[in-house]
């Protein structure tokens, strides 16, 4: 956008993200859930399987692979490099590990970033710190994108950090079974650089507009629930096709996602305003 | 008020016939602000008088329904608006301070706003506004922590931060004790020796006596009178009066009849004469001891900005009455006349 001033924007965020961090009572829930699904479930679901060997509930388990599409079933190593054959519980492991959990990998971050969104606008008026924004001369646009960064860097931060340990997680349990570390594969790499972060920008564009318009945080919350399910049951899907797919099909889907970011961005920007911030806006 | 002159030499703020209503509720009607560069200017109203709406309006964080403001020559509302938040410094009602951050955060945050940055300079002004409201030594702790003067001070310091020109205040002394609210008074008055321009909001007639160089009245949104408070006095009470005082009831009777006298207020020993002139009162005391009055006081009265106050809110009764917002307004009268200062 022309003459944005990027300062604003980042002080803004970085006053927001100061003040987040500062709040124990949400970060260490969210902290906690970003270890639940990343960390401790896969954890224990990965090491049983590869732990309790080939019986069979995991021969049948190692069946409904079958209902994969034909790229994911590719993408399951039935040798090792070095010749071996891949054990049915190797082999369920690397599906579980590359599938299964990919719809954590959207989850965590819509959680948090559109709990923290929710509250960020409808917040400053309720503490009486919108009368400052306000008064001050950073712009409506720049308040909007630095509140913006300020609840989508939480979300993705904890993913990155989430999907390292994860990575060393898969590696290590089911690493062994495969014939070595195969993780990230490269469609788990186009979907956090390329697929999350459009999703993750279209359910903040509404939680945001939400947060602006709407009388109290719990208002906001309620009703930022309400939009980021479906946004989280599409990014879900999203994602799952992501991994099954192959060729460009992620690449497109990427590139729509954007498209449709920048779109519902450019909407959402005009929802900040001085009178908003004040709450003396019609409606309000 | 009188009509105004556009575009008038020296005026740093200049609203003209401004109405603002939200919804139902006529916060802002007919107001018209002028406010000359170097004074403090105060506005005087009751609660839901609309000071706070129209401190609003001159940074152009809401804009007039109908009516000019302008502030710098600028109008706040339109693209020049970033320029002229940035030479106005705001204090709200609500000190409006981040709670979870430091003293220091909170200025820092402020110096980045208004583009003092983050190095050295900005540091040093964090610093020298801190020690000017002698809030330095809390800078570290969290604001959260703070007494209500703390925050007021605070507030204070970040409104100075970029050295402003025009400083908006809404009432600065708010919850404060009465030493705190004599040292931020003290301040403001600093502030103006120093070359800026303060327009304060107050419902407070005491903290606005011999604080003001100008004041504007406020009712129902609207500006009832505005001017220097000598001006407004020699307007509102043209005629002169004078206290006397003597050692027993009944030695003033005489004195409403006296030559020179036009009227006389007697409640017990004490009566307040109005007189045609103050040259003519040697001649009424001397009649009053003539006829046996002892006297132990003559004092002139100098009209207070209570009196003023109350002077004009008798004279433009009916035209409040006019103005009157609808049923349905938050608004509310102020209260008629009493003893105490606070409207």
């Amino acid at each position: 956008m022309p003459g944005l001033n990027t300062t604003q924007i980042w002080t803004v965020a970085r006053t927001d993200l100061k003040q987040l961090a500062q709040a124990r009572d949400f970060w260490f829930p969210m902290t906690l859930m970003g270890s639940f699904f990343f960390v401790i479930i896969p954890t224990i679901l990965l090491f049983t399987i590869t732990a309790i060997g080939d019986i069979a509930v995991v021969d049948q388990v190692a069946q409904t692979l079958d209902v994969l599409p034909a790229g994911a079933q590719d993408q399951i190593p039935e040798i090792t490099s070095s010749g071996v054959e891949v054990t049915p519980a190797g082999r369920t492991a690397y599906a579980l590990a590359v599938f299964l959990f990919a719809p954590v990998a959207v989850i965590v971050p819509l959680t948090i970033s559109t709990a923290v969104g929710a509250s960020t606008i409808v917040g400053e008026r309720e503490r009486g710190t919108g009368e400052f924004l306000a008064h001050s001369p950073a712009g409506a646009r720049e308040i909007y994108l630095g509140k913006l960064l300020a609840s989508l860097i939480p979300g993705y931060l904890t993913t990155v950090v989430g999907f390292g340990a994860y990575s060393i997680i898969v590696n290590t349990i089911v690493g062994p079974e495969v014939g070595g570390w195969f993780f990230p594969t490269a469609q788990w790499w186009l979907m956090i650089a390329w697929v999350l972060p459009p999703f993750l920008a279209i359910c903040l564009s509404l939680v945001l507009r939400l947060s602006a318009k709407v009388r109290s945080t719990a208002a906001a919350q309620q009703a930022s629930g309400l939009v980021s399910l479906p946004l989280i049951m599409i990014a879900y899907s999203q994602s799952t096709g992501v991994l099954f797919g192959a060729g460009y099909l992620p690449l497109v889907l990427g590139a729509v996602a954007w498209t449709a970011a920048v779109l519902f961005l450019a909407r959402g920007v005009r929802s900040v305003t001085r009178s908003r911030l004040l709450g003396v806006a019609a409606g309000m | 008020m009188d009509a105004p002159s556009s575009d008038q030499p020296g005026l740093i703020v200049d609203v003209q016939s401004a109405y603002r209503s939200f919804g139902h509720v006529h916060a802002l009607r007919d107001l018209t602000i002028r406010v000359p560069q170097g004074s403090i200017t105060v506005l005087l109203g009751p609660n839901g008088a609309g000071k706070t709406t129209a401190i609003r309006m001159i940074t152009g964080a809401l804009g007039p329904d109908a009516g000019t403001a302008r502030v710098f020559g600028l109008d706040p509302t339109s693209r020049d608006g970033e320029e002229v938040r940035r030479r106005c410094g705001v204090v709200s009602a609500k000190p409006s301070l981040y709670d979870r951050l430091s003293g220091w955060d909170n200025l820092r945050y402020s110096a980045e706003l208004y583009g003092l940055g983050r190095g050295d300079s900005a540091t040093s002004a964090i610093r020298s506004a801190a020690s000017k409201f002698a809030i330095e030594h809390a800078l570290d702790q969290e604001v959260g922590g703070y007494s209500t003067g703390m925050k007021t001070r605070l507030a204070l310091a970040r409104s100075i931060l970029h050295d402003p020109e025009l400083l908006l205040l809404d009432e600065p002394t708010s919850g404060l004790d009465p030493e705190s609210a004599l040292a931020v008074l003290d301040l403001i008055r600093d502030m103006t020796s120093e070359g800026r321009t303060v327009l304060m909001c107050t419902h407070l007639l005491l903290e606005a006596e011999g604080l003001a160089d100008e004041v504007v009245i406020m009712q129902h949104g609207t500006s009832l009178e505005g001017g220097r408070p000598s001006a407004l006095a020699e307007k509102y009470l043209p005629t002169k009066r004078v206290r006397i005082s003597t050692t027993m009831e009944g030695h003033l009777t005489a004195l409403p009849g006296l030559p020179g006298v036009i009227s006389a207020d007697i409640q017990g020993r004490t009566a307040m004469a109005e007189v045609r002139s103050l040259d003519a009162v040697p001649d009424i005391i001397n009649r009053l001891v003539n006829n046996g009055a002892m006297i132990t006081a003559v004092s002139p009265f100098v009209p207070n900005l209570e009196d003023i106050y109350f002077a004009i809110r008798r004279s433009k009764g009916s035209s409040i009455d006019e103005l009157a917002p609808p049923e349905d307004s938050t608004a509310r009268p102020a209260r008629t006349r009493s003893t105490e200062t606070v409207l």
